[in-house]
């Protein structure tokens, strides 16, 4: 992303809506200037801000009379008044911080789109966390935060040591040169992105392992670290296999995403095979 | 995604985040899934959802590409659910917000009577997500905990600001914003009504719960965490 000098006025207003911090009013030119270290490509100064399209030299004329005068002008906090920003086009490596960071952006880079893949959500057609399954999601620099994709793989050679499973849809996944080994790719390792999240699948007797596996690791990581643990419930729609453990081990269980079950397979190529994932095996209930 | 799980709070302060998805798998039920869509987002309609929305195209608050002037004083913040649903083309997740748990359950029960055949999840508080299942006559499936946040999180801003910039879950509402937000609303800039409209842009597929938001907006001008 960047900001057209000629365009920007200094209204500070873009300051304050990046998730990085990464735009600041450089007082030597007084123009809003993006730091590119930090930026991550979100692009939520360009679709977020609102757009007005005003005469540059004006409005400064008129930022300059109200600043002489020490009158305050308060004008919307979600606007560009001159519609200064312009994106980039975005090469390789560059480009994968716009695939992790940008929840709008197609991923050139991975083929898949978004962070992450549907993940439990579609549990009840995919199969994908079966029973005596769990489901990890672990994202890494949200809220707000950001990663170094370098540092997501101290983790990903962690986990891979201890023989997890990496789902094979999921973007991160698609950047591993050897995913035996939870090795990226050497090209993308200095680039900074807003989040992503490592998809994994255990056996629910792993799961303390993986979460002890997960907080030894964090200490060595410079970013926040969201965890998300799905499983499948019994006929009765209870879960009474992985809670125990989470709770054991220090969690409070405040907020989740339900998946009641209802989806069906109704693709006509997919709807000959047959629908086993939604069956509970029943000497394991 | 993750896009709704890890909002911050504890089950107290999502009393009034009741967020219904409906969501086509790819390859397994997406082949004509848009009517269905849009059918599932016209059902929730008569129970008032606070917001709705799709990954695609945004929520009911959008900005605007070409604003006049004039609209620093006279803007219009009135929220779009029609826009939501005609402009549904792709075969993506789509969001119904309710800040109460008696809509979420007589809509979650409409659902399921309508058997859709998309999958159906709810993103709440674990306990009011079981209460809507029971009321709804629905056996859960599967269920995905949220086990908030670890690692270095003293980067991170405090609870108030937290709890605005995590309704929306793909990061794009900065705690710069929310910190401003908070502070205008304390000095009497703007309303929490209006604050929460400029938050509710930024987020691209339109799971950020204006009402909460609006709640927590309320209870910051009296009192910062």
């Amino acid at each position: 992303m960047k900001i057209n000098p000629n365009k920007c006025v200094a209204c500070g207003n873009c300051t304050y809506v990046c998730p990085m911090g990464a735009i600041y009013v450089d007082p030597t030119i007084n123009r809003a200037t993006i730091d590119r270290d930090e930026c991550v490509e979100c692009y939520a100064c360009y679709y977020g801000l609102s757009t007005e399209h005003l005469n540059p030299p004006i409005v400064r004329l008129i930022r300059k009379i109200f600043q002489w005068g020490r009158l305050r002008f308060d004008p919307e906090p979600d606007i560009c008044p001159t519609a200064a920003f312009e994106p980039d086009d975005l090469q390789w490596p560059r480009v994968v911080r716009r695939a992790f960071s940008d929840p709008r952006a197609t991923h050139e880079s991975t083929g898949v789109q978004g962070r992450g893949t549907e993940e439990v959500k579609t549990n009840d057609v995919t199969g994908r966390v079966k029973w005596g399954e769990v489901g990890f999601t672990i994202e890494f620099g949200r809220p707000g935060v950001g990663v170094w994709i370098r540092d997501i793989q101290k983790m990903t050679w962690a986990l891979a040591k201890a023989g997890v499973a990496f789902e094979k849809k999921n973007p991160f996944t698609l950047l591993m040169s050897d995913v035996s080994t939870g090795t990226l790719r050497e090209d993308v390792l200095n680039e900074k992105v807003l989040s992503a999240i490592v998809e994994i699948k255990v056996k629910v007797e792993q799961t303390q392992q993986i979460i002890e596996l997960v907080r030894e690791v964090e200490k060595d990581v410079d970013t926040v670290i969201a965890l998300g643990v799905g499983t499948r419930c019994d006929e009765n729609g209870e879960e009474h296999l992985v809670a125990p453990i989470l709770e054991s081990l220090g969690y409070k269980l405040e907020r989740a995403k339900t998946n009641m079950g209802l989806g069906r397979i109704t693709n006509s190529i997919e709807s000959k095979k047959q629908e086993e994932p939604k069956e509970v095996p029943s000497e394991t209930r | 995604m993750t896009n709704t799980l890890h909002r911050y709070g504890d089950s107290e302060s999502f009393r009034d985040d009741y967020i219904v998805f409906a969501t086509p798998s790819n390859d397994r039920n997406d082949v004509n899934s848009i009517p269905k869509l849009k059918k599932f987002l016209e059902m929730a309609l008569p129970f008032k959802p606070v917001s709705i929305g799709d990954p695609v195209h945004g929520g009911t608050l959008r900005p605007a590409r070409n604003l006049h002037t004039t609209s620093n004083w006279k803007r219009d913040m009135t929220p779009d659910f029609r826009a939501v649903i005609d402009g549904i083309d792709t075969p993506a997740s789509v969001v119904a917000i309710f800040d109460n748990q008696l809509a979420a359950k007589q809509f979650l029960k409409l659902v399921a009577d309508a058997d859709l055949g998309l999958s159906i999840n709810m993103s709440a508080s674990v306990e009011g997500a079981k209460e809507c299942c029971h009321f709804a006559g629905v056996t859960r499936h599967s269920v995905g905990y949220s086990l908030g946040f670890e690692g270095s999180t003293d980067k991170l801003p405090n609870s108030q600001q937290l709890k605005l910039t995590t309704m929306c879950g793909h990061g794009m509402v900065s705690a710069s914003l929310a910190k401003k937000m908070i502070d205008w609303v304390k000095e009497g800039r703007r309303t929490p009504a209006q604050a929460v409209t400029y938050m509710a842009r930024f987020c691209s597929c339109g799971v950020f719960n204006p009402a909460r938001a609006r709640r927590i907006l309320d209870e910051a001008r009296k009192k910062m965490e």
